[in-house]
């Protein structure tokens, strides 16, 4: 296999006095979807806004396609080509869908072809085009929020925990979505704690707990063996059978 | 022992420090005696209201975290209740308490109303909030002449016992006359140190340190079950009440209650000089800051003035060490010290040690 | 609902449209109010001139800091500053050009006051530059900081100017084609009034459409909502931010000329005195708004003539009491700027 496209080395992050990564190593291989699981609180959403930079590691490298972006501003980590859903989705209610589309094209306009594509899985969207984002129910927002990251192509999407608070029908055509994305080969970095949604669309898999990796393999190893998912994810994930 | 009642336990932690705050202690304390004279006895009162009314403040700014520009507010609230009252009613004793009374109570409703009304959004919001009203309560109070006397303020006859001509003893005492004016000075003085000495224990009591909790970080000390909104209320009003008083110890001194000497928003920037230069959320910056700053304020703008005059011939330099061109200075050593001794003079001298 | 979503997820924000329309009727109903009260129609239409007047040239002062704060939750105590300069450095061209000024042409008058204006908002937008930098820069994200910093600049600000020009008020009479009244029916209107309505409804509209029609604007927009967002979508806030603290100075500074030839005097405190004024206004309209800004210039300007009318003496508390009245009503302010 080529080098991964994302590569975090001992990382630790500090907000303020405390101290929530405590040494994560994880490797996000090219073309394949990475599921990141972990109960509340164990880090998850400070290792993806350590990755965009949006908190920075006070020890350890993170290393993007070949390049060093420990150090790097937000905005050159998402020049740099990653893409990045927020757990809050981080939509700009006071704009259209439209808008919130344009502002995520860097070339300008979005292009034709790919929103039709997007539109495919995510109708509601083209339904609500030049409608306030703020007005858009919590799942259409997550599928803005979604179609935002990928109206042009980018080298790794981060998407943290889209499911959440989501009604089965919506999740469903997230579903489709990262279906349809993994079939173009794109990497992807998805948090999530709904097992059920990502045990068919991940490729490997990453636990933590506590700020650190505390297993990590492929997916479908992890999807058989029940033990290890008791001992790792707790008897909890077994509701959603 | 009894110092460390005294002060709460909350020593100065600097020997340069201590000594100088001994050093104004007694200068203060013996001022009468040691510094015969008007003006020199008249700067002596007032670094003793302003030590009260810029650790009032610190107890706010420093120690809460709150930004409030209507501290003058309550300062003159009590200055012209001594005013008003004693100028109506006349000179009794009765008058002043009443006087006072009123003006506590004004305060207090107040600060509880703007206090409950804008400390629940963020710091930002609170300081255009109290700048709105301050202005408004200037403003009102220069406007409304019949009642306020105006810009020109009302001066005032105070009780017997505080008079100038009023003789204690007859004979002199170290060459000074025991007079009424030598009394008013030594309750300013007292009440100001009692007044010091309370906010001292209230900033190192359980309350204090709740409010140094929330100034680190409100949303913890919330999570932590403190109601911030509380805290930083009750804080205000006790700033507020305290303001209050040092406005009325300065009213009794000056036998005067006047915009330009209470409200003006001169008054509030010297006050946030004083607290920022002495040193934010240290008490004792309070009076090494002001006591620095009213001698400065008195003594400096003179020697502004022959610099000034001596420059006649340089057109911009003279008018930048003009003696009017006072604040100019002070607002660049203000934005300096932010800057760069963020702690202040107390911050500073405390360091000095440590290193 | 659309066929994709057939449960009820998060409907709860449904209401929140992109019109919201019982602010805007505010003003209406208000200038409607006072008809009866001040009981003459001509002195009515007069007050509700001036007031719109007055509105305008608060809003063309307020607007810059109001998106400034929502940009970088940076409030600049010393905006005033900025509005003093501007009117200052009018006077730079105006006294010198008296002769244009006086004729009775509309040209040359017209003329020399753009020069004037042009020549403001280039040093106060200049001034934001500097002051940004050397000011704002480093304290950012501490609140506390900030307001003191910035209150300093202020100070210093304001004695500069007096170091610059002298410490006295400097008269500055309106040119000769803007001085008068127009009758409209019964009702005396001064020009210049009429002038800063319609300057102040070109810069609304220009305003308006920048910020709904640019990339720039949508991004400002966005940045008031969610910066971190914008940053992730690989825009520097900063350069924006910057941008937009210097395009606030330059239009106080244009608000500083037509307030100083509002009043025909200048004073170094000028700037400063008004900021009491804009604060009301910034937070009745819902901090980082502009729309709200503008509406709450509005009824700030127009409380303030028909109560000064009315009641003189409430007058001096109108504003407090308007913004008690308008924050009971919405505590966030008329258009609260939607936040993380
Ligand atoms: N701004 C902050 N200040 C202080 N602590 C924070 C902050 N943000 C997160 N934390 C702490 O960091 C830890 C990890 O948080 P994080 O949001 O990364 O967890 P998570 O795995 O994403 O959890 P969840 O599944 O609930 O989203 C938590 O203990 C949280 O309390
Ligand atoms: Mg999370």
């Amino acid at each position: 296999m080529s080098e991964p496209m994302l590569a975090l080395a001992g990382v630790h992050t500090h907000i303020g006095q405390y101290h929530i990564l405590q040494g994560v190593d994880l490797v996000v291989p090219r073309g394949e979807l990475t599921v990141l699981l972990g109960r509340n609180g164990a880090g998850k959403t400070t290792t993806l806004r350590t990755i965009m930079g949006l908190w920075h590691a006070s020890r350890g490298a993170l290393l993007f396609d070949g390049n060093d972006v420990t150090r790097a501003a937000t905005p050159d980590i998402s020049c740099a080509g990653i893409a990045y859903v927020p757990e809050n989705m981080g939509i700009f209610s006071d704009l259209t869908v439209r808008e919130n589309l344009l502002l995520a094209a860097r070339a300008g306009e979005p292009d034709t072809a790919r929103l039709e594509w997007i539109f495919g899985f995510f109708p509601a969207l083209k339904k609500f085009w030049n409608q306030a984002a703020g007005t858009l129910s919590g799942g259409q927002k997550q599928m803005l929020a979604i179609a935002r990251a990928i109206v042009e192509p980018r080298k790794l999407l981060l998407v943290d925990e889209p499911t959440k608070g989501l009604a089965p029908a919506i999740i469903q055509s997230l579903i489709t979505a990262f279906r349809e994305l993994k079939a173009m080969e794109t990497t992807i970095l998805l948090v999530e704690q709904n097992f059920s949604f990502v045990k068919s669309l991940g490729d490997t898999v990453a636990v933590m707990d506590d700020g650190r990796i505390v297993h990590s393999g492929r997916m479908d190893e992890l999807a058989e063996d029940r033990e290890l998912q008791q001992k790792l994810l707790g008897l909890s994930l077994d509701t959603h059978q | 022992m009894m110092l460390h009642r005294l002060l709460s336990g909350d020593f100065p932690r600097s020997r340069i420090l201590a000594l100088a705050l001994l050093a104004i202690v007694a200068a203060l304390a013996l001022a009468p005696f040691l510094f015969p004279g008007a003006r020199a006895l008249n700067v002596a009162a007032t670094i003793c209201v302003f030590v009260v009314l810029v650790a009032s403040y610190d107890l706010l700014l420093g120690y809460t975290g709150i930004v409030s520009f209507a501290h003058t507010m309550f300062y003159g609230i009590g200055a012209y209740g001594i005013g008003l009252t004693l100028h109506s009613v006349g000179p009794t004793w009765g008058a002043v308490f009443m006087g006072l009374t009123i003006a506590l109570l004004l305060s207090l409703a107040l600060a509880l109303v703007i206090g409950l009304f804008s400390l629940r959004v963020k710091a930002i919001f609170y300081a255009m909030i109290t700048l709105a009203v301050a202005s408004a309560f200037a403003v009102l109070a220069s406007q409304l002449s019949d009642f306020t006397g105006g810009e020109d303020g009302r001066t005032f006859g105070v009780p017997e016992l505080l008079r100038p001509g009023f003789r204690l003893v007859e004979a002199e005492v170290f060459g000074t006359a025991i007079n009424g004016k030598l009394i008013t000075y030594y309750l300013v003085f007292f009440s100001a140190l009692a007044l010091f000495l309370l906010l001292l224990r209230v900033v190192n009591s359980p309350f204090g340190r709740v409010l140094q909790a929330i100034r680190e970080n409100d949303f913890r000390a919330e999570a932590l079950g403190y109601r911030t909104v509380v805290y930083r209320t009750l804080a205000n009003c006790l700033s507020a009440v305290v303001a209050t008083l040092a406005g009325a110890l300065m009213a009794l001194w000056l036998r005067y209650a006047g915009p330009q000497t209470t409200l003006s928003f001169t008054i509030m920037m010297d006050i946030l000089l004083i607290v920022v230069i002495g040193g934010m959320g240290t008490l004792y910056g309070a009076v090494v800051g002001a006591a620095l700053f009213i001698l400065a304020q008195n003594y400096l703008q003179a020697l502004m003035k022959q610099g000034s005059d001596a420059l006649v011939a340089v057109p911009l330099l003279a008018n930048l060490l003009h003696p009017d061109r006072w604040l100019l200075w002070l607002g660049v050593l203000f934005v300096l010290s932010v800057y760069f001794f963020p702690t202040g003079i107390v911050g500073k001298l405390r360091n000095l040690k440590r290193s | 609902m659309t066929t994709t979503t057939p449960t009820a997820t998060a409907d709860a924000e449904l209401p929140r449209l992109r019109l919201d329309t019982p602010p805007l009727l505010v003003l209406p109903i208000l200038a409607l109010l006072a008809l009866p009260l001040v009981g003459s129609f001509p002195t009515w239409v007069t007050l509700t001139v001036a007031g719109l007047a007055m509105g305008m040239m608060i809003f063309i002062m307020a607007s810059g800091l109001t998106l400034v704060f929502g940009l970088m939750d940076v409030l600049n105590f010393g905006h005033g500053a900025f509005v003093s300069v501007g009117a200052f450095t009018a006077t730079l061209v105006l006294l010198p050009m008296q002769g244009w000024m006086q004729a009775d042409s509309v040209l040359l008058n017209l003329s020399a006051l753009g020069l004037a204006i042009a020549l403001a908002m280039l040093v106060t937008g200049a001034l934001g530059w500097a002051f940004e930098r050397i000011i704002v820069m480093p304290v950012y994200g501490q609140h506390l900081k900030q307001i003191l910093i910035t209150m300093g600049g202020m100070i210093v600000a304001e004695q500069m100017i007096h170091v610059v020009w002298g410490p006295d008020q400097i008269p500055l009479p309106l040119p000769t084609s803007f001085r008068g009244v127009i009758l409209v029916g019964d009702a005396a209107v001064e020009k210049y009034r009429l002038i800063a309505v319609a300057v102040g409804l070109v810069v609304f509209a220009a305003m308006f459409l920048v910020l709904n029609r640019t990339k720039v604007g949508l991004l400002i927009r966005a940045g008031v909502e969610n910066g971190e967002m914008v940053e992730a979508l690989g825009y520097r806030i900063r350069r924006l931010f910057v941008g937009v603290f210097v395009a606030g100075s330059a239009l106080a500074g244009l608000g500083g000329v037509l307030w100083g030839l509002y009043k025909e005097t200048l004073t170094a405190t000028m700037g400063g005195d008004i900021m009491v004024l804009v604060f009301i206004v910034i937070i009745i309209g819902g901090l980082g708004s502009v729309g709200g800004c503008f509406i709450g210039a509005l009824l700030v300007a127009l409380v303030a003539n028909y109560t000064g009318f009315l009641a003189p003496k409430i007058a001096l508390v109108s504003n407090i009491l308007l913004m008690v009245a308008i924050l009971l009503w919405r505590p966030q302010g008329l258009y609260p700027v939607a936040k993380r």
